[in-house]
């Protein structure tokens, strides 16, 4: 066992972690985060995206060890300091960006690291970049639709509708 | 996943000696590597990670105006920094996998490991690249042998990747949506002195230069240069997603693309 020490939403968080533990079991198991998802365990999902250092990573893919250190927002970080939703969780409840909303967690961490490097994404660039993020229920316009409106933008009817 | 130890050296002399331990294993950004070791199908005692390793990241271009890339920059670093120098390789890492994975994998894991479906030995064959290790230099027409094979030896690291830079190229991918891999990516480069074309994602022996085709884009660098041109399915990779008539198809439907990209 080795000390891991990391921010997580702004908090100083330490556990005892192996060398095989990875952010997700840490975040989950150690801190009780359960907002953070495990879909497939195999990188393919997404549902499992946090922030490392500001990037969007899957944290299933990502030894806790190599967070050592870092600055860390996941899900639960997301809303805000009164507790009421974040401005892209606000959109995606106003949407309908969600039904079963188990890719959620995900998908606002992802829209979120999109939107800091691009304020005002196109639709095209917004489906781009969800490309490593499955959706099993929503067929994915709604979820479009939700990040278009958290830039600030219009929403207009998209494509296959 | 069975245990290790993982340490994480900020040289590369701490590298590699941390190798030179038995079962020791190089960890770059650890998108093949943890989902290899999930399985079981890898089980080092020993990761030896790459990430803190400040010699061996980033972007620049040296006094031979070759663009050197440190062995463990991110795909999205590429992106970003390469963009200025050589666009058709900065393209070819914007779209490897998705942001999550071009957040953590890095150029060294993705030559090193050599998959025959990945895009970045493309690029490197394409363009006559240098792979520098911690002990010698490699033309990457002697690197890459066969599929998951390259001529690096046990320990051996991808410290730096030296890339000519083209008069014009690009890189042409026929997404395998599952994967998000190449099904076919087909790398064209044109240089001063010939044309190079690298095909991954069809052959069962790897990445692979196809010289018919650099021969006729030599001469004239148009798509309708290849147009009676084609590669024989023998060899190629059948599998659920495509036979090997049709990757063997996509070789020449790529390259024509690549090459009307190119300009
Ligand atoms: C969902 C998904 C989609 C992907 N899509 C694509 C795609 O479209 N195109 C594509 O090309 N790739 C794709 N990849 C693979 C991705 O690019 C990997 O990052 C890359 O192949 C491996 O790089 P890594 O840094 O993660 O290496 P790791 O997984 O850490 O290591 C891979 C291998 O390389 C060795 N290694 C690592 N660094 C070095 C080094 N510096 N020197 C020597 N050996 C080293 C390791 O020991 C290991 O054997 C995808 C991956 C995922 C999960
Ligand atoms: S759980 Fe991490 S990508 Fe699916
Ligand atoms: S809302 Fe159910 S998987 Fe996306």
């Amino acid at each position: 066992m080795t000390t891991v020490s990391m921010t997580v939403n702004g908090k100083s968080v330490s556990g005892d972690v192996e060398g095989r533990t990875l952010l997700s079991a840490f975040l989950r198991e150690g801190q009780g985060l359960t907002g953070t998802h495990v879909g497939c365990d195999t990188s393919q999902c997404g549902s499992c995206v946090v922030h490392v250092n500001g990037a969007a990573v899957k944290s299933c893919t990502l030894f806790a060890l190599e967070a050592d250190g870092a600055e860390v927002t996941t899900i639960e970080g997301m809303a805000n300091a009164d507790g009421s939703l974040g401005t892209i969780q606000q959109a995606f409840q106003d949407y309908h960006g969600l039904q079963c909303g188990f890719c959620t967690p995900g998908m606002v961490m992802s829209a979120a690291a999109l939107l800091k490097d691009n304020p005002k994404p196109t639709e095209a660039e917004v489906r781009h970049y969800l490309e490593g993020n499955i959706c099993r229920c929503t067929g994915y316009h709604n979820i479009v639709k939700a990040i278009m409106a958290a830039s600030g933008q219009d929403v207009v009817a998209v494509a296959a509708e | 996943m069975h245990n290790f130890e993982l340490v994480k050296p900020t040289t590369i002399a701490d590298a590699v000696a941390a190798l030179s331990g038995e079962d020791a294993q190089a960890l770059g950004g650890g998108q093949t590597l943890i989902p290899t070791m999930k399985q079981r199908l890898a089980a080092p005692t020993t990761l030896v990670s790459t990430t803190g390793i400040s010699e061996m990241q980033g972007v620049c271009v040296d006094d031979a105006g070759r663009v050197c890339i440190g062995g463990a920059t991110t795909h999205a670093t590429v992106a970003a920094e390469a963009a200025a120098h050589y666009p058709g390789l900065a393209a070819l890492a914007g779209g490897i996998g998705d942001p999550a994975v071009r957040n953590r994998g890095t150029i060294g894991g993705s030559l090193a490991n050599n998959d025959p479906s990945a895009c970045y030995p493309s690029a490197a064959l394409g363009s006559g690249a240098t792979i520098v290790t911690n002990s010698r230099e490699i033309a990457a027409d002697d690197f890459f042998q066969g599929m998951f094979e390259t001529a690096l030896e046990e320990g051996e690291i991808i410290t730096e990747v030296k890339f000519p830079v083209p008069q014009a190229s690009n890189y042409q991918k026929f997404l395998q949506p599952a994967s998000r891999f190449a099904l076919v990516g087909v790398f064209v480069a044109r240089y001063a002195d010939g044309v190079r074309v690298a095909v991954t994602g069809a052959s069962e022996s790897g990445v692979f230069r196809w010289s018919e085709a650099e021969a006729a884009l030599s001469d004239s660098f148009a798509a309708s240069a290849i147009g009676g041109l084609s590669v024989p399915a023998d060899g190629m990779i059948g599998d659920l997603h495509g036979t090997p008539e049709y990757r063997a198809h996509l070789i020449g439907v790529m390259t024509g693309r690549a090459v009307a990209a190119a300009g």
